[in-house]
């Protein structure tokens, strides 16, 4: 499976803002902040088309999302995914003693997930925050 | 059908107060002149799925009274050794204050979501100092706009329509119709290009290359727009010239601006990935200019160098009043986020990140942060307050906020309030609430009451003020 080295930027789209009105359980929701957006160059390199699911992977873990292909590229070898309970899975906590994690320009890796699932909200609190 | 006018948008920093909301037996119905997230605030807010409140028995959330609720939180924070308040970006001012009372009483760490979005901003400012102004200034007065590392299409819709280059202000006037031309132009140049394409065989859908030219009516005696950004967002089609930099390297960027007006020469050919020539055109742009502002947002704080980014960013605007008058203004999201900050200034002298756990207010952040209190494990109850931190925490710190007992005041069902071990379902302030929230450039706004909220929700006010009762008449017990 063709791998491609990246950095990794959480962002805030409009289609997350409206969705979080609807409903942080609603489709719409997982449909809008779901997703990794993708240079379409970048998208050649590791056999991809729109809507196929791909795994991304940093230091602090790993996370199955929708590929989007970027409306805002030429941006090689850096993709977006929106604020939410995904990206977080795969943030970098350290805060350099400033309070603030580094949640922007993250080193991660992104390859083919044609075959995993996209977990849904309540099946990623399920697998990540089980209470004790 | 009754039309209630000027009402204040809780959504974003900009507090949008011009929004028409249409209202039929107690339900909105339509509204006017709302961006999208701002309509669908107010035409799903019905749409809540709990209206008791919740407590967490045998491992299920399960409906109780309004006062069993109450009881079981002040149990939880009274008997908790550190405990952890965190949110109040999204509420309103009325709230924080009761909120920074019950901190004080509970020796609590009080936190907003400043932590998260512009914490570095405010420990910059507290080093370099700001230079700022209302938005009202800038609407009719500034004709260099500058946003850098921010996306107001996405996450502040009506920003640049209300406050900036779309606005006609009294001394400068809209620059829409430039955008609407503009645009006209991008659409026939792009068919041209896919014509060309198909023509010479080559994909038709091929990414355009990036180009540094700049337009001569960046070099007209108007209103301009810049966007400084690393991806070309939809923002930028509303600018009239947008700049490209690499991630990670808004520093270098802002010292060479620095440098450049300060007459200095760059010894190296481009910065950031910008051809100095470029950068050279920029800063004469900026210079000239007769009121410039600099937006910026999370694209400076969040990336590497944080804080010393913002230091940087404020020293150019330092610079460039040697040369002309220029201001600068963080984009704030959440509607009172700022409040949040002026509230807890003026109450315990901090802005955010405030430890009462030794009886008086102490401020460190790093130290008395939320996300690095929870990645140290120290906390041993939470309290959260209009705020989703399992869905935007990283991990770790989501982790260890739900492993202890957890209050949740929210209307909205979130992965934090699933996850809770007290769930209360507060009126939205704004809708069906009135309070007070400050716009990002500081003017506190009058947010209404337009519809009544469905019993028993109170407002988070009331709910914070019960709850401060209850650990105060539980403190009073004899043990």
């Amino acid at each position: 499976m063709p791998k491609l080295k990246v950095l990794l930027q959480t962002v805030r789209t409009i289609d997350q803002g409206t969705g979080k009105e609807h409903g942080k359980l609603s489709e719409e929701y997982q449909e809008s902040v779901a997703i990794c957006q993708v240079d379409p160059e970048d998208m050649k390199l590791i056999g991809m088309r729109e809507d196929g699911n791909v795994r991304i992977t940093t230091n602090f873990g790993s996370v199955v999302l929708r590929l989007v292909k970027s409306q805002a590229a030429p941006h090689s070898k850096i993709v977006f995914i929106p604020y939410g309970p995904w990206a977080s899975l795969i943030m970098n906590p350290e805060t350099h003693g400033t309070g603030m994690p580094s949640l922007k320009g993250i080193p991660a890796e992104i390859e083919p997930a044609l075959k995993e699932k996209v977990l849904s909200v309540p099946d990623l609190l399920k697998e990540y925050y089980k209470r004790e | 059908m009754p039309v209630v006018s000027k009402v204040t948008c809780p959504v974003c920093g900009s507090l949008c107060d011009d929004i028409e909301v249409v209202v039929k037996n107690n339900v909105i119905t339509d509204v006017k002149n709302a961006c999208a997230v701002g309509a669908a605030k107010f035409l799903d807010y019905s749409n809540r799925k709990n209206v008791k409140p919740l407590v967490r028995k045998n491992g299920k959330l399960v409906e109780v009274s309004l006062s069993e609720a109450v009881r079981k939180s002040a149990k939880i924070l009274a008997d908790a050794v550190y405990p952890i308040m965190y949110g109040w970006s999204s509420t309103s001012c009325e709230a924080i204050r009761v909120g920074l009372e019950l901190a004080e009483e509970v020796g609590a760490v009080i936190d907003n979501t400043t932590t998260v979005c512009h914490g570095p901003s405010i420990l910059s400012v507290k080093d370099v100092g700001i230079a700022s102004s209302t938005l009202g200034q800038l609407r009719h007065r500034a004709d260099l706009i500058i946003y850098w590392g921010c996306n107001p299409w996405s996450a502040h819709p009506r920003h640049v329509e209300r406050y900036t280059a779309f606005s006609d202000g009294r001394f400068q006037k809209s620059t829409w119709r430039a955008y609407i031309s503009r645009l006209g132009g991008a659409l026939s140049k792009k068919r041209l290009r896919r014509a060309i394409n198909l023509i010479l065989r080559r994909d038709a859908f091929a990414t355009p290359e990036v180009t540094h030219e700049i337009p001569y009516t960046m070099f007209q005696k108007k209103r301009k727009m810049v966007l400084i950004d690393i991806r070309r967002t939809h923002s930028a089609d509303a600018a009239d010239y947008f700049l490209q930099v690499e991630p990670n390297k808004d520093y270098e960027l802002l010292q060479a601006f620095r440098m450049l007006v300060a007459d200095e020469e760059l010894e190296v050919d481009q910065v950031a990935g910008v051809p100095v020539k470029t950068l050279e055109e920029i800063a004469d742009v900026m210079i000239g200019c007769e009121l410039g502002i600099i937006f910026f947002g999370q694209g400076l704080t969040m990336t590497e160098g944080k804080l010393r980014n913002i230091d940087s960013a404020i020293s150019l605007v330092r610079d460039l009043n040697q040369r002309t008058k220029f201001l600068i203004m963080p984009m704030r999201g959440h509607f009172n986020v700022t409040g949040a900050n002026v509230v807890s200034t003026w109450q315990t002298g901090y802005p955010f990140a405030v430890d009462f756990s030794q009886g008086f207010p102490r401020y460190n952040p790093g130290e008395t942060s939320v996300i690095d209190i929870l990645c140290r494990e120290e906390t041993d109850a939470g309290l959260v307050i209009a705020s989703d931190p399992v869905a935007h925490f990283p991990k770790k710190a989501a982790q260890n906020l739900v492993r202890k007992p957890l209050i949740v005041i929210d209307p909205q069902t979130t992965p934090t309030s699933l996850m809770a071990d007290v769930v209360f379902s507060p009126a939205y302030v704004g809708i069906e609430a009135e309070g007070t929230a400050y716009r990002m450039d500081h003017v506190p706004l009058p947010l209404k009451k337009i519809v009544n909220p469905p019993s028993p929700c109170l407002s988070e006010a009331e709910i914070l003020r019960r709850i401060l009762q209850e650990v105060r008449r539980l403190r009073s017990k004899p043990n």
